[in-house]
């Protein structure tokens, strides 16, 4: 009995456990990948170790067929993995979680394609592959470079899996709402016409003034709240702000000029949380940072600043 | 003695297009640090998979050359005393220096004589300095993209995972990035991931190769293309060749091979050049054709591994593929739904760069100076040209060239010909984009012609009126190669356009704000352009004093400025160039000075005088029709006769004499000589 999508998450979520990341929960807020979840792009910040793995419903409005291209959806997920510092054995350990699903490398032609990565929105940036099995891409991985403007240090790896892409591969499926979910249920039963949905929505009836506001409001807000020093709550707006230019970007209401705008707009706001998330951090003594000998290198416990 | 040398530095996967580069630049870095180090060897070669790059070195010395070394010490007058004996200063100098006294040596340094210590230094074991030259070149290479991970200072192409670092069996200790070098190389990612030790290069290159992989670059790319050769014509078909997707191909694998996979021939109904983008761009996969040059529905995969469990791989390939041209069959049938005019008006919406409006406003630019080009030249097909121009950017807002940006202009020539329009217009609408690269193909239609160069000029005087040109090695928008196609389209479509007026009105054809006036942008950008055509010439052959002698005339016809400088590399081999560059010099050489354009034939003293005006006023009659008949060697040899009445000329006549009026009036009949000399090349820029 080949893996159900259910299987592919849980499989994930057990092997990453085992590995002593912490699982976490989607974040709340929509998003267009598991990057913006501030799991990742807060914490893959500043000098504190962090090792997480979770699921996230991942939106791009642009991206919808009507639920009639058995390979395009305007909302998915994705199984994300930060690894922060990069192991040493990090590719093997992705590789494990391939076996771990049923893949063994060996019988495969799996691949690691050259596929630098770059969000304009967010300031980041990082360097690495597309994992191509048997010539499909199946999981982005990078080393983070740059997150919000500034250098990431430790550097993180991260792994983004496209977990329909691997279930359709392990159940030997054509069309991405064939996938059962579990035994006798489909990602079609359960997505198929919110894909209809949303497609209408995002192209034709979304409201352009009302979003238009939406993302002046949003902006605002952001900007308020950051004055305010609060951190994750401006983070949430700016996450708002991404989701609303992408909407209007779908419904073509942003001419190629205005995009550029947006975008800085959208990348200023990001680059103000993460500068805000560093000072927090080194205000609060860096608590994740538990390692002894690396408190010591970077100067915490004497009372002294970090020397940058 | 010599011995082996090997260094492996083992890495993650590194990428395929940069890696070319990288084996390049770890040979020159090798040398270049071996030779620092005073090291000699025999012979030096790099290996390269995704996940090495290696350094072999046979016959490395076991020791470094000796160095001399050349200290300076005190002036020579403050070293020896008067009576010859060495002072206080030269002794302690020498003691210094480690010699005894009678090593030192004079010499002579800006006018002043020194005492030297020639310091002899005994090379040292290559052992000991290996671990340093090895350091240097591995954090010395300039990766175009690098990266840090982990904790690593070091930026490198990838992580760095092991090295092997051997002289003659030796292990060189050597630390980078908490990675110590070691004797153990690993094989094949999945075939082979256990260690492997290797003491010398055969043995490494050996025991890689039952470990799966092949580390000579030269090896893989000649095994895979065999393969792939031969599953074709298993297949009754051939693969076309492609060095750049066979070099890619290349750094994907450590150890290929090729597998033949296919896709229902249904799909053999979308263009081919669409098929045959997805299959390589995307996939990496060589497509097959008929001996028709028709694609057959297979195509030719390589993959890093054996051909165990090869079925698993050939069947997930298909299907990645299938759904590939699935979404490519999709956008076909959206895109011919509606004509490709249909397009035309969404380009209003689509800014072609933010000061200078929207690809609307462009194409609109593009009608009317494409027309105006065609004219220039002559050609009949202004309909067409115009059809075209409206109708060249209206594949940017079409699904297959959203999503296969590279076949720009291939699509637009493809729904153009369905919809029915003239053939021209739709060969034309592919055409505008050539040359797309240096020695691609260029336009051969009238209407493409007018069109391509149409869209040159738009781009280059747009461009430089906003203060947008090249510097360096920074061109965003390729301006030189767009200054380079327009050179190679008049010159080798023979074209006779006077560029300096079509560039006047592509400038006209602005309505946005722009920074320069007409005449700063129109001469910048034709400096632009003479500065592509000297580089294409210079290419040619034209020796570097005739591009001089031609390339600043004040012709705006590039054509003629080739010929002429083709003309003039003859001319100057020609008998009579002697009696033509004397007929120059001297009348250049005065008439630089001062004087006057107006002859007065009234103050002439002397006969020859006389004779020499006579002449000018044949020559002047009959010269201009040489130029007009481009009879270029004609024309200088016309001059040439002229050379007799000069040196009558010059015998007789003092030029610079008191009167100012006789000596003004002799300065400006040399004038006249001059200018027509100048009128077909500076000769004074050539190099006799």
């Amino acid at each position: 009995m080949a893996l159900t999508f259910q299987d592919v998450i849980l499989t994930l979520e057990k092997y990453w456990s085992e590995k002593g990341c912490i699982i976490q929960q989607p974040y709340d807020v929509e998003k267009g990948a598991g990057t913006m979840n501030p799991a990742t792009f807060l914490r893959a910040l500043g000098p504190e170790p962090w090792n997480v793995a979770y699921v996230e419903p991942s939106r791009r409005p642009t991206d919808g067929r009507y639920g009639e291209n058995p390979n395009r959806l305007q909302h998915y997920y994705q199984y994300q993995v930060i690894l922060k510092p990069s192991p040493d054995d990090v590719l093997e350990l992705y590789l494990d979680s391939l076996r771990r699903l049923g893949i063994e490398p060996e019988k495969h032609d799996i691949r690691l394609v050259e596929d630098n990565w770059e969000s304009p929105t967010l300031g980041a940036w990082g360097l690495g592959w597309e994992v191509w099995l048997d010539g499909m891409e199946v999981t982005q991985f990078t080393y983070f470079q740059q997150c919000g403007g500034f250098d990431c240090y430790p550097v993180c790896a991260e792994i983004t899996y496209g977990i329909e892409r691997l279930a359709m591969y392990i159940q030997n499926k054509e069309s991405v709402f064939d996938i059962e979910w579990i035994d006798g249920i489909t990602y079609g039963d359960i997505h198929h016409q919110g894909e209809v949905d949303y497609s209408h929505y995002n192209f034709n009836v979304a409201d352009i003034e009302t979003l238009l506001t939406m993302f002046q409001l949003s902006e605002r807000e952001a900007l308020r709240v950051l004055e305010k020093r609060l951190v994750q709550p401006a983070y949430d707006y700016v996450l708002k702000c991404s989701h609303l230019f992408n909407l209007l970007d779908a419904r073509g209401a942003i001419s190629v000029t205005e995009r550029t705008a947006y975008i800085g707009r959208i990348r200023n706001l990001a680059r103000s949380v993460a500068k805000e998330y560093l000072a927090q951090r080194e205000r609060l003594g860096y608590p994740l940072l538990k390692d002894a000998a690396q408190r010591e290198r970077l100067g915490l416990d004497k009372g002294g600043k970090i020397d940058e | 003695m010599s011995k082996e040398m090997l260094l492996e530095i083992g890495t993650e996967e590194m990428p395929a297009l940069l890696l070319p580069e990288a084996i390049d630049d770890l040979r020159k870095l090798a040398e270049s640090e071996l030779s620092a180090a005073r090291l000699s060897y025999d012979n030096l070669r790099i290996g390269c998979t995704p996940r090495r790059l290696t350094l072999m070195v046979e016959g490395l010395a076991e020791k470094q050359a000796e160095s001399v070394r050349e200290v300076r010490g005190p002036r020579a007058d403050k070293a020896f005393d008067a009576e010859g004996r060495p002072t206080k200063a030269v002794e302690g100098f020498a003691r210094s220096q480690g010699v005894s006294l009678d090593e030192l040596v004079t010499r002579e340094v800006g006018g002043h004589k020194y005492i030297f210590a020639s310091i002899r230094e005994e090379g040292q074991a290559t052992i000991q300095v290996l671990p340093e030259v090895l350091r240097r070149i591995i954090t010395g290479m300039p990766f175009s993209r690098s990266m840090r991970w982990g904790y690593s200072e070091l930026r490198f192409i990838r992580p760095i995972r092991w090295i092997v670092a051997i002289f003659g069996g030796e292990v060189i200790p050597l630390e980078i990035e908490n990675v110590k070098s070691g004797d153990l190389t690993y094989g094949h990612r999945f075939l082979h991931p256990e260690a492997i030790k290797v003491g010398g290069i055969n043995e490494y290159i050996e025991k890689l190769r039952q470990a799966y992989v092949i580390v000579d670059v030269q090896e893989r790319r000649e095994w895979i293309w065999e393969q792939v050769r031969r599953e074709a014509e298993n297949q009754g078909g051939t693969v076309l060749e492609d060095d750049e997707l066979l070099e890619e191909v290349t750094f994907l694998v450590e150890y290929p091979t090729a597998f033949v996979g296919t896709f229902s021939s249904d799909y053999l109904s979308i263009p081919p050049e669409v098929l045959v983008t997805t299959m390589k761009e995307h996939q990496r996969y060589f497509p097959v054709v008929d001996n028709q040059g028709n694609l057959m529905p297979m195509f030719i995969g390589v993959r890093n591994g054996t051909g165990d469990n090869i079925q698993v791989v050939v069947e997930g390939n298909q299907r990645v593929l299938k759904a590939r041209l699935d979404d490519a069959h999709f956008f076909y049938r959206e895109d011919t739904k509606e004509p490709l005019e249909s397009k035309v008006k969404l380009l209003d919406n689509v800014i072609y760069q933010a000061r200078l409006g929207t690809i609307g406003e462009k194409t609109r630019r593009l009608q009317n100076l494409s027309v105006f080009i065609a004219k220039e030249l002559g050609f009949e097909q202004i309909e067409q040209t115009n059809r075209a121009a409206l109708l060249c950017k209206a594949d940017l807002e079409t699904n297959m060239v959203y999503e296969f940006p590279e076949l720009q202009g291939i699509m637009g020539r493809n729904y153009a010909l369905r919809d029915g329009e003239d053939p021209m217009v739709a060969q034309a609408i592919f055409e505008h984009y050539l040359p797309r690269f240096a020695g691609d193909e260029l336009p051969v239609t009238p209407a493409g012609i007018a069109l391509s160069l149409a869209e040159k000029c738009d781009n280059l005087v747009g461009n430089f009126a906003i203060g947008v040109r090249p510097t360096g090695s920074q061109d965003p928008y390729a301006l030189r190669r767009q200054a380079l196609g327009i050179v190679a389209i008049i010159l080798n479509c023979k074209l006779e356009l006077d560029l300096d007026q079509v560039l006047r009105r592509s400038y006209r054809e602005f309505t946005a704000r722009l920074d320069l006036d007409e005449e700063k942008t129109v001469s910048s950008v034709m400096d632009f352009i003479r500065l592509r055509l000297r580089g294409v010439l210079q290419d040619e052959g034209v020796p570097y004093d005739v591009l001089d002698a031609v390339i600043n005339l004040d012709v705006s016809q590039l054509l003629l400025i080739s010929e002429r400088a083709r003309a003039l590399t003859e001319i100057k081999e020609q008998p009579y160039f002697e009696d033509l560059i004397v007929a120059f010099n001297r009348p250049f050489n005065l008439s630089r000075k001062e004087g006057g354009q107006l002859v007065r034939p009234e103050l002439f003293e002397d006969p020859a005088e006389k004779e020499l005006y006579e002449a000018v006023l044949r020559l002047n009659q009959e010269l201009p029709g040489y130029l007009n008949r481009r009879e270029y060697s004609a024309y200088c040899e016309k001059l040439a006769t002229m050379r007799p009445n000069l040196d009558t000329f010059f015998d007789r006549v003092m030029v610079m004499v008191e009167d100012d009026r006789i000596r003004e009036n002799r300065l400006a009949l040399l004038k006249q000589v001059v200018q027509m000399f100048l009128n077909f090349a500076d000769f004074s820029k050539l190099v006799v």
